[in-house]
């Protein structure tokens, strides 16, 4: 237990900074100087999100050269997660008054102290927000660290309930995890009721101007470089290796295409049901405000704190006591995408139908249409592309997540993730890489969407 | 002691010339505003001073230092140049009293009189504490000043500082906001497309349009003597008439008119204010008929058609003896009129 949370703290400490450090940097030199190619530049720092971090830790580890314990699963999981930094602090960023750094200018400020003394302050919420969901997710990380041999609370209850079904064993590591994840849940809504960094009035719209790296200019491309390549490149070159030379590399294209069959189903499936449970409760919080409604709506936020193992868990010991039935049936694994999925529908469906304000609903009125006409002809066209956007990222989630899998599906399911991770942990790289690219294909579109509106972030 | 002095500054985006061999040459101790049209170069030649923009050419110095040599110049944050951009954009995570003392350094910010100088910008002290967003726009203006103030700069440049305010604030913010930089004798440089904000709360005038200075002049010079049609209409409302002078006098279909000063003889057109007329019932010069009247209360614009030539002209004169529609009216002119030298139609 002892090195088990010196194990956990250490990594979720370091992957915060590290990813804090890369993160602003980047949001930095893409935002704020005269880097050539900034929107490819943006477009890399957003990608790694396509690559699930088990993918990524299979990329440098499969190559040899011995990745592996902390210094191994610090590298993988900062590379795979300094993107939720980075997205929110560039639009922090960008939305922020050129005229603040202007005036500090004007005072007497070079570059560097008007970073530290106005900009930094600036980007506190965005910076400190995306380093806490980092923290989470390496917290719920299972299938990165299992690969890398680094052990923590995810890891530890995965083994106590698969190796010896100590259901109780498990239980126990997982309440002191779930302990872990409401700290730094709480130290995140702490956060966004401090006293708001309000804009004061709207500013100028306008784009800073850039400032202008001389000389720096060559070690700052390096520096980019160097973190593309360690975070796309060598995942996606490893992939393309096997893909290619793989001596396991068979092709056995009937598995694969009921892998990702079934996978495809169970996302289509559970993104329905997420939707379904999001409209009603958002269109409660945001046009009926109550205690009661907040409440609920909140309530389905605690869920994006929880590991996807502690809510496996809890699943399988409710329905082992009292529904034995669906104990490994997809009715169970459905349940359990849900309930960690539902945020995810929920801050989009939300955000869709803030953005549709009742005036529209009552113009409809005075137009003469009824109630079901004004849902169908105002209401739900207007809602229809975040209702999208909350499908969407359902269904990616999904067709990527490993460990409530694992434990959950019926016996003799398979899913790209599950089929990738029993071939990847056999040492079979090459039979694992057409699963791992299927994966990271099917990410692709959840990425770019984030690259675009970074307030969906929340989701991630 | 010398002010700041602009000589031949050009700025082009593409190919899109945005100041042209700009030349303008401020007083210490001076305030003056920079007045245009949108699109006139105005924000760009502000920019250029205050070093967010490098010139292509030209050369810029203040009080002796030489800050731009031909085109490029030194760092802004060494330049010592008060800054205020539109909206004032108070750091939104310090209070009025960090804000104020941001650009001090070292000891002098435990010494610094915040107090006086939210006296000078006409604020009550007790606000110092506040967080920007607890103010009013008017309020967080003036703390903007406060702040380009405090270290004492050589020149205060304003970015159209009150367009965000409402038409009331606008004039009681802009009156206490140029009384604080009268009071500490500062020079100020004052960008805005308002015209009654220009020629109401500064020295001198500089009309930038097409990215360049067409006039330079004091409030009221611009005024009764603008250079051209287009910048008579873009200080104020116009009367232009067709006249024939003869030495000092142009003959009109109002009468004879003084001349403001010697200039072109024969056809030309000449500029009244509308204000310079007045209505003399059964009298006057010429005569007109009433077709219509814009009531604002203090005054009122007056349409009329002279009966001699069918002209429309408007006059503006005082809110309490109004004529009616239809009504025949005669008409004098107060003051001399100015001969436009351009050719260009006045709006």
């Amino acid at each position: 237990m002892g090195e088990l949370l010196s194990n956990t703290v250490r990594l979720v400490v370091g992957g915060c900074l590290l990813s804090a450090v890369l993160g602003v940097g980047c949001a930095w030199v893409v935002e704020r100087t005269d880097v050539p190619y900034r929107n490819l530049w943006h477009v890399l720092g957003a990608a790694p999100l396509a690559i699930p971090a088990f993918v990524n830790s299979y990329g440098w580890s499969s190559l040899g050269g011995g990745v592996d314990g902390y210094d191994g699963a610090l590298l993988v999981v900062t590379l795979s997660y300094f993107p939720l930094v980075y997205l929110p602090t560039a639009a922090a960023l960008r939305g922020l008054d050129p005229g603040l750094e202007e005036v500090s200018r004007s005072l007497g400020f070079g570059p560097l102290s008007t970073f530290v003394r106005v900009v930094l302050p600036q980007l506190g919420p965005a910076m400190i927000g995306g380093s806490l969901l980092v923290g989470l997710h390496l917290l719920s990380e299972f299938g990165a660290l299992q690969m890398l041999r680094f052990p923590t609370f995810t890891t530890a209850i995965y083994d106590q309930y698969n190796s010896s079904f100590n259901s109780a064993g498990a239980n126990v590591i997982a309440a002191v995890l779930v302990l872990f994840c409401l700290v730094l849940l709480m130290a995140d809504l702490q956060l966004r009721s401090r006293r708001r960094l309000a804009r004061v009035g709207s500013g100028a719209r306008r784009r800073a101007t850039p400032i202008t790296l001389g000389k720096r200019r060559l070690p700052v491309v390096a520096g980019l470089i160097a973190l593309a390549t360690a975070s796309l490149g060598v995942p996606l070159y490893s992939l393309a290796h096997w893909m290619v030379v793989g001596s396991s590399t068979a092709f056995p294209l009937a598995d694969i295409a009921s892998a990702a069959l079934t996978s495809t189903t169970l996302g289509l499936a559970a993104s329905a049901i997420a939707v379904a449970l999001a409209v009603p409760v958002a269109w409660l919080a945001v046009r009926h405000r109550s205690p009661a409604s907040t409440t609920l709506e909140r309530s389905t936020y605690v869920a994006n704190a929880l590991p996807g193992i502690v809510v496996a868990l809890a699943l399988v010991t409710v329905s082992i006591r009292y529904v034995p039935g669906i104990y490994q049936t997809y009715t169970l694994l459905l349940a359990a995408y849900a309930t960690m999925f539902l945020p995810r529908a929920m801050v989009s469906v939300r955000a869709a139908i803030e953005q549709a304000p009742p005036v529209f609903e009552d113009l409809a009125h005075g137009l003469g249409l009824g109630p079901a006409a004004t849902i169908r002809r105002v209401t739900l066209p207007i809602i229809a592309p975040g209702v999208g956007a909350g499908c969407a990222l359902v269904f990616l989630a999904v067709t990527t997540e490993l460990t409530a899998t694992l434990l959950l599906s019926p016996i003799g399911t398979t899913t790209l993730a599950t089929q990738f991770w029993s071939n990847s942990s056999s040492v079979a790289y090459g039979a694992a890489a057409p699963y791992a690219v299927l994966m990271v294909l099917i990410s692709l579109p959840a990425t770019y969407l984030l690259s675009r509106r970074p307030e969906l972030e929340e989701m991630t | 002691m010398t002010g700041l002095v602009m000589s031949g500054v050009t700025k082009s985006f593409g190919d899109r010339r945005v100041l042209d061999d700009v030349d303008l040459d401020i007083a210490a101790g001076s305030v003056v505003a920079v007045l245009g049209p949108s699109g006139g170069g105005k924000t760009t030649l502000l920019r250029i001073i205050a070093g967010f923009l490098d010139a292509d050419s030209g050369s810029i110095d203040l009080a002796g230092t030489r800050l731009v040599d031909n085109g490029r110049g030194m760092a802004s944050q060494h330049r010592r140049i008060g800054y205020v951009p539109q909206e004032g954009a108070l750091f939104p995570h310090l209070d009025v009293e960090a804000n104020i003392i941001f650009g001090i350094r070292g000891r002098a910010r435990r010494s610094f009189d915040v107090d006086d100088l939210l006296k000078l910008v006409d604020l009550d002290p007790s606000l110092k504490n506040r967080q920007p967003h607890e103010l009013s726009g008017g309020q967080q203006q003036r703390v903007a000043v406060a702040r380009a103030l405090a270290p004492g700069p050589a020149v205060v440049l304003l970015d159209e500082p009150f367009s965000s305010l409402d038409a009331g604030l606008r004039a009681e913010t802009g009156a206490a906001v140029l009384g604080a930089i009268r009071g500490i004798g500062a020079t100020a440089l004052l960008v805005t497309h308002d015209q009654d904000e220009a020629l109401s709360l500064t020295d001198r005038v500089a009309v930038l349009r097409d990215g360049r200075v067409v006039q330079y002049s004091t409030p009221v010079d611009l005024y009764r003597a603008p250079v051209d049609a287009a910048t008579a209409a873009f200080v104020g409302r116009v009367v232009v008439l067709p006249a024939v002078v003869e030495g000092d006098l142009a003959i009109t279909a109002i009468g004879r008119l003084a001349v403001a000063s010697a200039g072109p003889q024969g056809a030309v057109r000449v500029l009244v204010r509308p204000e310079q007329l007045s209505l003399v019932p059964g009298g006057g010069d010429g005569t007109a008929r009433v077709l219509g009247v814009t009531y604002y209360g203090h005054d009122a614009l007056v349409h009329l058609m002279l009966e001699a030539d069918g002209h429309t002209i408007d006059a503006r004169i005082l809110g309490a003896d109004l004529p009616a529609r239809g009504d025949v009216v005669g008409l004098t002119v107060r003051g001399p009129v100015t001969v436009l030298t351009s050719r260009e139609p006045a709006r």
